[in-house]
This record gives structure tokens, C-alpha cells and sequence, in this order.
């Protein structure tokens, strides 16, 4: 029983993880219905960020509070930063062009940021300063879940509160809805779509930099290639969540996570990737839209 | 992986792309072209590059007294990231170029993949590093040498120190599934299943890169294993051993030489303490080792990296075949290479007849106090 | 000429690209030795560099407006000369024929390294065609296209190996088992369409990005299921025909060959090349594999650069370096959003 629950912990941490990525994707196919092939990298620099301030902060001997909050400050604004430029340079000039060009061009993004990354620093991996403390009262558990497991789990479930209470109550949660759904409809109503494309990309950034933060800081290292993995993985969550879905990418996270702690821990880690991709194939053949996707109908 | 050795693939190959069909003649001319060839960017970049520096320093000093028999030696560097369809490009255009002998080739995938352009040309071919043990067992690459020590046999060092020093009898045997990796943790499995003293109560490999190893930690835990047997490279190692760390699992952790690597330590801090990792022999006490270290440092200002040592001593002993042999013709070289001996950093050296360098060997090494210590 | 207007947007754009860039570009840890190094230096390249490639697009941008009618024309008298070529049967047989005749006597004058080069460079180009018939003409997006081309090889490498096969006797084997794949996959995958037939699902969409009016082709009658079969167990022939040819050039395969940026760049060639347009994918193909062997002379800026190029040849050419002829029929709509309803 207790291997149950280690493994489900497990999966649960990892599950979270790829859901603060998959966000990014979800988001951004549901506006533009471009896969951003970029966020994965969006997410590394935000690690990166967060690694280098971080590191300043502790040479220069901040307490580790006041690093762990300016280092996910630094993430967050940066990533978003890079998101929004990302989009500017790549995507915008596109936005009439044939569906596959931007995908190409997002693709292009994600090695130019790769090897942009490798260059500026290093490609040797280097160690993540620890930021998340081991607390003394979890220490009965520790060998079952961990003082970063329950912190990361804490903080996508707040992250999660906060962008359902965004998309929903506020006007630019409106606004994003509405341009999902018609954006030609949308423009005539009068929504500044420009804007609400880059605040898309401007959320998911920050999503995906505190998932990197979170990341970084649980296994300890980070190099420049880490975002283009964890990516392909996220992905895999939005599209079993149904891309475009909000809750779908949560809960297609955590359905990913889960398999893939459960496939290792009861069969072998040798088939944890087919175990998740026999998965996703099977959902998708019997609900193709995903687990949460709306399928939509066409209409001529 | 090994999936692949007639020579017949290379001459239909070569008849249906047109692409190797004309034979390309080593050109005499007044100077002995030295080819070196490896991952020279990109991820593995850090292990080829020291091999290229080694190179310089042993041609720079020869040139200085005058070449060989009165010939220079010219250096052709050819980058092959590591991959073995690159690694058959830079093959190709070394020996169009007219490399008469050939330092490298870095990694074991594209060793294999670009043998055999080499075997046909009739080109000398020595690694610094290339570790699979097919490449001089099979005896299919007569022209293939090497100055490191095959997998197999840091497996076995590490599998009697944990059988014989440690005296573990459950053992579990971890790889990154890699050409490397697991072919080293195969090694270890055998080993281990014929000495009959111990069992592998699991043997699996890690997605490397994964954003997280808690899965495979516990399972380790619930194996009831002594010891873990980790081969693979340095960034999945140091993941695991924090992963053990916080899944407060206390066992050893032995692992090959892809983690006897400084950089383990700088990554795993704290946690690397009291890994053991097997490596080339130390060879500190070595008067030319320090002087080629010396040498690196002045003339590049900075320290030598990945296999520094092994590709001088691959050098050393190439010039020196080159030189005694008189000419660079393949079986004259074989021949100065297998009776003369050289020395060299790693020691007095020499080489069998299968291409391995004898006086070359393994010993396991420790992390203490943030560095490895060899275990005598 | 640049007016004030555009000095001043230039420089707020350095001005950005000089923040974006400052933790990366700037500050250089090492974490063990505890040291910090600012390398300010950098940020002044960042400042020129980005003012002057901004200045550079503009000016190119208002060229372009300026000239915009005469370069329609000229462009569309540069295409149609292709297409004139290729559509008299004289001409382009003499085409064919001198490439055939350049493909024959290249190896003989340049050395073995360009033939090699030249060689990698037409198996994508195979490559892409194959993709072609999948993504330009049934309009699915294959992003695993790759895995065909990995049956191929490893169908000649274990045939080879364990019974010894040669390399003619396995090229329809390779051939026929990547089809089978590609037959098994299209039917999971057409599947998928058949459940919601005429209803299409985001997600379907998110993996196979439709042709545009897959709802007229089937409103005409035509065998949707049939059809798209038949294209992908077409388009994975030729993949694993490739992968053959692959395997025995390199004589030694491992996954590393097989991973998702090959796919990618196979699918950028065809995106590239023009969608549909077999001269288009043929020309994208030699630019993609050959720029970055050729960008070597960059050394480690290769792949930054191949990156940039990338981005650099979508935005300015959209449609790609050769859009097919059919294209016109469905460009001309103002607005095209990605999600209709």
C-alpha cells in the first residue's frame, strides 16, 4: 500500500508539472490554433532566468526567501517577455498565411532558442540551487512524498485557482474567450485581438516559467536542451486533455503523470513511454477531441 | 547496437550511390596528413575538443624538431557531432582529403559507422575513448586501435568491488538506455549472474532527460537491492542520486566512467558523496601525465578536459609507429605498434593483437570531500 | 529613406532586445566557484545588432511596398517559367535528362565529401515528396513521418544482418513493411475522422491539420477513408525506401537517427518548398540539408542561424518558395481564422 501511494505521489508531482506546460499549448492552440512548437523553450529560459538570479542572490547572500521570491519574479516577467517577443517576430506577420507555415516558423523559434541559450551560457549542465527547503515537520513522510512534491502540488493547484477565476470573471478572461470562439466576431464587438493574442502568450509564458522554476529546483539541474523533452511531454498532455481546454490540459497532465509513475513502478520504466502514447492513442480513438475536447461542429 | 557488420553493405552502398566507388589514394606529398576526428560541438563536444587540443600539442612539438624523417605532419580536423551519419561524412572527406592515419573518432555509435570507409581505405584508425568492445573484438576493423579499456572490462571492476569489497548480494542494475549505458549495464548483469554470489534483483532503463525519477527510486527501494550498478552518463546519474537522497534511500550507488567526471560533482553537490565510479587509472604520480597537463594549461589556458590523457598517449604512440615503421602503410604500422613500446601519461605502453592497448586498465574511485579519490 | 518615426521605433526595439537579452547575455555564473561575471560588452552588440537588422527589414519592407505590383508580375513570370517547362513534355524531358546526366558525372569531379553531402541531401528530398503526398495532397499532418523511414532501416539492417540479405532484395521489403506501418497508422488515425464524420474535432485538427475543404471532397463523392489510406501507405513507402538506402550508406543505425527534429525538418521542407509543389519540396529539401552543412563555416553558430533562417524564410515567404498554382484558388480570402465554426 505504501508503494501505491509513493508511486501515486509520484505521479501526481510529475502530472503537475507537465499541466503548468500544457497550459501554455492549450491556451495558445485554443486562440490561434497554432501548436507553439517555441513554449518548450519558453519554459527553459524561464529555469534559466530563475537559475541565474538565483545563484547572484545566494553569492551575494540574500536570505533564501527573498531569493526564491525574486528568482520567480524574474522568471515570470523574462518568460513573459520572451513569449510576447516570440510571438511579435514569428507568429503575428503570419497570422493569414496557410495553417502549417506557422508551425514551421515556430519550429525554427525552438532551435534558434535552443542553441541561442547555448551559446549565451553553456551546454554543460550545471547544478539548480536548492529552493525549495526540506521542512522538519514532513520528515516522518519524507521517504513516501516530499517537501517539493507538496510545494509543487500547492502551487499549480493555486496557479490553476487563479487562471480559472482570470479566464472567467475578468474582462480580458472574457476577451480571450470570446476570440476563441470568433475572432472575426470578436474584432467587430469591438476586442483589441492583438492584445488578446499577446496576453495569451503572455500567461502561458508565466505558466510554463513557474513550471520550470518548480522543475529545476526538484532535480537539481538544468541545461539548455531541457525544455525541448519536457515540452514533447506537455504536448502529449494538452492533446489527451483535448487541446484547446483549460481543465482538459489539467487533467491530461495528471493523467500522463499517473501512467507513466504507475507503468514504471508496476511494469518497467522501459515501457513508461509506450504506456503513455498507447494511452493517448487509445483515448483518441474512442474520444477523439480528448477527454474534456468539445467536439465541434463544422458547418458549411 | 550492434546491428550491423557485413562489409557488403558498404559495396553495395557505394555501387548504388556512386558516392564511395572511386577509391581514393592516401596522396604522398611532402607532408604525413594526421586526421582527428570527433564530436567537436554540440552536447558531446566537451569529450572530442580535448582530444583535438591533445593532438596540436604532440604535432606542434614533433614539427618543432623537424617532422618525421623529414616530413611535417599536417593536422585535418573533421567534426562529426557524435552521430553516426555525420560521422560517416567527415569519414569520407578525411579520406578524400588524403588522411593517412586518423586520431579518434570519439564515440562508440559513430566509431562503428565510420570504421568501415576507414577499413577500406586502408587507414589507420586510433580512439581515445571509443569504449564498445566489438570494435577490436569482432576483428573485423584490422586497422582499429585504441588507448582506453573496453566496457566490458569496467564492468567487471565494478562488479567485484561490490561483490568482493562491499560484499553486496542483491544488486540492481540501472542504465540510460543508451548505446553506452546499457551496454556497460549488460556487462554488469552477466558478470553478476556468473559469479554466483549475488543476484540482480532489477535490472531497467531510465528515460534520460525525464522531469522526474521518483518512480524508478522507489522501485529500487521496494527490490530490496544493496546496491545500484548505474550506467549511463553524468546528468541521469546525478538526477538518481538526488532522487535517493530525498526517497531517503541509503544504499551505494557504483557507476562507469560517463560519471567519473568533475562535472558529476559540480552537479550533484552534497549528494555525490560516497559514489563510487570506475575510471582510467590514476596517473597523477606520472611525470609525463603532469608535463602534458602543464603543457594544456599554458598553451590553451585552461584545463584539459574528457580523455585529454588518452588522446596524447593515442597521439604519442601513432607519430611514434609512424616514425619507427618508416612509412605510413597500414601493416607497418600494425607492426611498430604491437612490438614497440612507447611511454607515454597512461604508462609503458603497447598493443595486442586485436587493436586493445596492454598497460592500460580500470580502477574504482570514491567521491570524498567533493572530489574522487582512487580506491587502491 | 527611414523617417524620425522609424529611428525612434528602432531604438526602442534595441532598447527591448537589450532587456530581453540581460540575464542570458549578460550575467555568466559559476555556481561551484561562486563567481559572477557581468559581460556588458554584449549588451551593446545586442543594442547595434537589433537596431540595424530593424532597419534593414524596414527599408526592405517599404522596397517591397514601393514595388509590390512590379514584383507580382515578375515573380509571376518567374514561376510560370518553371511550370511552362514543366508542362511542355519536350523541355522537360531535356530537363530530366541533364539532371540525370549532372546526377552521373558529379561524383566523378568532386570529392567523395560533396557526393556525400549530395546524396543526403536527395534522400530528403524523397523524403519530402513522400511527406508531400501525405501533408500537400491529402492534407494530413504527419508529425511521426519519421518513424517510417526508421522501419525502412531497421528492416534492412536486421534482414541484413541476421540472413544476410543484399541491398536490392530488401529495398521493396523496407518498402513494403514501412507501407504496412503507414497503412496501420492511417487506420487508427482515419478512424479517428470516421467516428465524427462530419463533425471535425479540435483535436483531430490539432493533429492532422485538414485540407481546407475536406467537407466539399466528400460532398462530391469522393472516398475520403480510401483516399487518405492510400496516400499515407504512399507517402510511407517512400520513407522506408529512404530508410534502406539510409542503412546501408551508413552502415550503423541507432534511434539518435529517428528523433522528432528529422521529422520536422522533413516536414519543413515540404511547408517550405510550397505545399503541394513537387518542384517547391525538391528546392526545400536542398536548402534545408545542405544550408546547415554548408553553414559548418559558422561553426557554432550553425544551428543558430539554420533557426533564424527558418523563421526569417516563413515570414517573408509564407505561402513557401514555390506556391502551387491551386493555391490561388483559396488565398484570396481577406481573413482566414485557424477555428471555424
Amino acid at each position: 500500500m505504501d508503494y501505491f501511494i509513493e508511486l501515486f505521489c509520484g505521479g501526481l508531482t510529475r502530472g503537475a508539472i507537465y499541466a503548468l506546460i500544457a497550459l501554455g499549448y492549450t491556451m495558445v492552440y485554443g486562440i490561434i490554433g497554432l501548436i507553439n512548437f517555441a513554449h518548450g523553450e519558453i519554459y527553459m529560459i524561464g529555469a534559466f532566468t530563475a537559475f541565474i538570479v538565483a545563484t547572484v542572490l545566494s553569492i551575494y547572500g540574500f536570505p533564501l526567501l527573498a531569493i526564491v521570491i525574486l528568482a520567480g519574479f524574474a522568471a515570470v516577467i523574462w518568460s513573459s517577455a520572451y513569449g510576447y517577443t516570440v510571438e511579435k517576430i514569428a507568429y503575428k506577420p503570419l497570422r493569414h498565411a496557410p495553417r502549417l507555415s506557422p508551425l514551421i516558423s515556430a519550429i525554427g523559434m525552438s532551435i534558434f532558442l535552443q542553441n541561442y541559450v547555448l551559446l549565451a551560457q553553456t551546454s554543460n549542465f550545471l547544478p539548480f540551487p536548492e529552493l525549495i527547503p526540506e521542512f522538519a515537520f514532513m520528515e516522518p513522510i519524507a521517504h513516501i512524498v516530499g517537501s517539493t512534491d507538496i510545494v509543487i502540488l500547492i502551487t499549480t493547484a493555486v496557479i490553476m485557482l487563479i487562471l480559472t477565476v482570470v479566464i472567467k470573471g475578468t474582462k480580458v478572461g472574457k476577451a480571450m474567450r470570446a476570440t476563441s470562439q470568433d475572432r472575426t466576431m470578436a474584432m467587430l464587438v469591438g476586442i483589441n485581438v492583438n492584445r488578446i493574442i499577446s496576453a495569451t502568450f503572455i500567461i502561458g509564458s508565466a505558466l510554463a516559467a513557474i513550471g520550470g522554476l518548480l522543475i529545476a529546483s526538484h532535480i537539481g539541474q538544468i541545461n539548455f536542451y531541457i525544455g525541448f523533452l519536457a515540452g514533447i511531454k506537455a504536448f502529449t498532455a494538452a492533446v489527451l486533455g483535448g487541446i484547446g481546454s483549460i481543465p482538459g490540459a489539467v487533467l491530461g497532465g495528471l493523467v500522463l503523470g499517473l501512467t507513466e509513475s504507475f507503468a514504471t513502478g508496476y511494469v518497467s520504466s522501459d515501457y513508461e513511454d509506450v504506456f503513455a502514447f498507447s494511452l493517448l492513442v487509445l483515448i483518441l480513438i474512442f474520444k477523439p477531441s480528448g477527454l474534456l475536447g468539445k467536439a465541434e461542429t463544422k458547418k458549411v | 547496437m550492434n546491428l550491423m557488420r557485413s562489409k557488403k553493405i558498404l559495396a553495395a552502398a557505394s555501387v548504388l550511390m556512386l558516392a564511395l566507388s572511386a577509391p581514393v589514394a592516401g596522396m604522398a606529398g611532402d607532408t604525413i596528413k594526421f586526421g582527428v576526428a570527433g564530436a567537436h560541438s554540440g552536447d558531446l563536444a566537451s569529450y572530442g575538443l580535448p582530444t583535438v587540443n591533445a593532438a596540436k600539442l604532440v604535432i606542434d612539438q614533433v614539427n618543432a624538431k623537424g617532422g618525421i624523417n623529414g616530413k611535417k605532419i599536417e593536422l585535418l580536423v573533421e567534426d562529426d557531432v557524435c552521430k553516426p551519419e555525420v560521422a560517416t561524412n567527415s569519414a569520407t572527406k578525411l579520406v578524400s582529403q588524403g588522411a593517412e592515419v586518423v586520431l579518434g573518432l570519439i564515440c562508440s555509435g559513430a566509431t562503428k559507422s565510420a570504421l568501415p570507409i576507414y577499413t577500406n581505405a586502408n587507414i589507420l584508425v586510433m580512439s581515445p575513448s571509443a569504449t564498445n568492445p566489438e570494435l577490436t573484438y569482432s576483428g573485423e576493423y584490422p586497422n582499429f586501435f585504441r588507448t582506453i579499456a573496453p566496457d566490458d572490462m569496467q564492468a567487471k571492476v565494478d562488479v567485484d568491488f561490490a561483490l568482493n569489497k562491499l560484499g553486496h548480494t542483491k544488486i540492481a542494475v540501472i542504465h540510460d538506455k543508451g548505446d553506452y549505458g546499457k551496454g556497460f549495464a549488460e556487462f554488469a548483469k552477466s558478470f553478476v549472474e556468473k559469479s554466483g554470489k549475488a543476484e540482480v534483483v532489477l535490472f531497467e532503463g531510465v528515460t534520460p532527460g525525464a522531469v522526474d525519477y521518483s518512480a524508478i527510486v522507489q522501485k529500487i527501494k521496494k527490490s530490496g537491492a544493496q546496491a545500484v550498478i548505474f550506467g549511463g552518463y553524468h546528468p541521469e546519474a546525478a538526477k538518481i542520486v538526488g532522487m535517493m537522497k530525498k526517497k531517503r534511500l541509503k544504499i551505494d550507488f557504483l557507476s562507469d566512467d560517463g560519471v567519473k567526471d568533475d562535472t558529476f560533482i559540480k552537479v550533484a553537490g552534497a549528494d555525490a558523496e560516497g559514489v563510487y565510479a570506475s575510471g582510467p587509472k590514476d596517473t597523477t604520480g606520472n611525470p609525463l601525465s603532469k608535463a602534458a597537463f602543464a603543457e594544456h594549461k599554458k598553451v590553451f589556458n585552461a584545463d584539459a578536459g574528457a580523455f585529454y590523457e588518452n588522446a596524447y598517449t593515442a597521439a604519442l604512440a601513432m607519430v611514434n609507429a609512424i616514425e619507427k615503421a618508416g612509412s605510413t602503410d597500414l601493416a607497418a604500422l600494425k607492426k611498430a605498434l604491437q612490438t614497440e613500446k612507447v611511454d607515454t601519461p597512461l604508462g609503458t605502453i603497447y598493443f595486442d593483437d586485436k587493436g586493445d592497448a596492454v598497460g592500460i586498465g580500470f580502477s574504482v574511485y570514491q567521491v570524498q570531500n567533493g572530489k574522487f579519490v582512487e580506491l587502491k | 529613406m527611414l523617417g524620425f518615426k522609424e529611428i525612434k521605433n528602432g531604438l526602442l526595439v534595441s532598447l527591448w532586445f537589450v532587456f530581453l537579452t540581460f540575464p542570458l547575455m549578460v550575467v555568466k555564473v559559476d555556481p561551484v566557484e561562486r563567481i559572477v561575471s557581468w559581460r556588458w560588452e554584449n549588451s551593446i552588440y545586442v543594442a547595434i545588432g537589433t537596431f540595424v537588422i530593424y532597419c534593414v527589414v524596414k527599408i526592405i519592407m517599404q522596397h517591397r511596398t514601393g514595388n509590390a505590383a512590379v514584383e507580382k508580375e515578375a515573380e509571376q513570370e518567374k514561376e510560370s517559367i518553371i511550370h511552362r517547362v514543366l508542362a511542355s513534355p519536350k523541355q522537360k524531358y531535356t530537363l530530366i535528362a541533364l539532371l540525370l546526366a549532372v546526377a552521373i558525372a558529379f561524383p566523378q569531379f568532386s570529392s567523395s565529401y560533396q557526393t556525400n553531402v549530395m546524396t543526403t541531401a536527395l534522400m530528403y528530398v524523397v523524403l519530402g515528396l513522400g511527406l508531400n503526398i501525405v501533408v500537400g495532397m491529402a492534407g494530413l499532418l504527419d508529425l511521426g513521418y519519421v518513424a517510417f523511414y526508421a522501419v525502412g532501416a531497421y528492416t534492412y539492417a536486421l534482414l541484413n544482418h541476421h540472413f544476410d540479405l543484399g541491398f536490392w532484395a530488401v529495398l521493396p521489403i523496407g518498402g513494403g513493411m514501412a507501407a504496412i506501418f503507414g497503412i496501420l497508422l492511417g487506420f487508427m488515425i482515419v478512424t479517428i475522422f470516421i467516428v465524427n464524420r462530419l463533425q471535425d474535432s479540435r483535436l483531430g485538427r490539432a493533429w492532422i491539420a485538414l485540407r481546407e475543404d475536406e467537407i466539399a471532397c466528400q460532398a462530391m463523392g469522393i472516398d475520403k477513408r480510401r483516399t487518405k489510406l492510400v496516400a499515407f501507405a504512399l507517402g510511407a513507402f517512400w520513407a522506408g525506401i529512404i530508410g534502406v538506402v539510409f542503412a546501408a550508406k551508413t552502415t550503423f543505425i541507432n534511434p539518435a537517427s529517428f528523433t522528432f527534429l528529422e521529422s520536422a525538418i522533413i516536414l519543413a521542407i515540404v511547408v517550405l518548398g510550397g505545399m503541394g509543389s513537387i518542384v517547391g519540396v525538391i528546392l526545400g529539401a536542398l536548402i534545408l540539408i545542405l544550408l546547415p552543412e554548408y553553414l559548418r563555416a559558422l561553426s557554432e553558430y550553425r544551428m543558430l542561424a539554420f533557426g533564424a533562417i527558418l523563421v526569417a524564410m516563413m515570414v517573408f515567404r509564407p505561402r513557401g518558395l514555390i506556391s502551387n498554382i491551386r493555391r490561388t484558388y483559396h488565398s484570396d480570402k481577406k481573413f482566414h481564422p485557424p477555428i471555424q465554426h
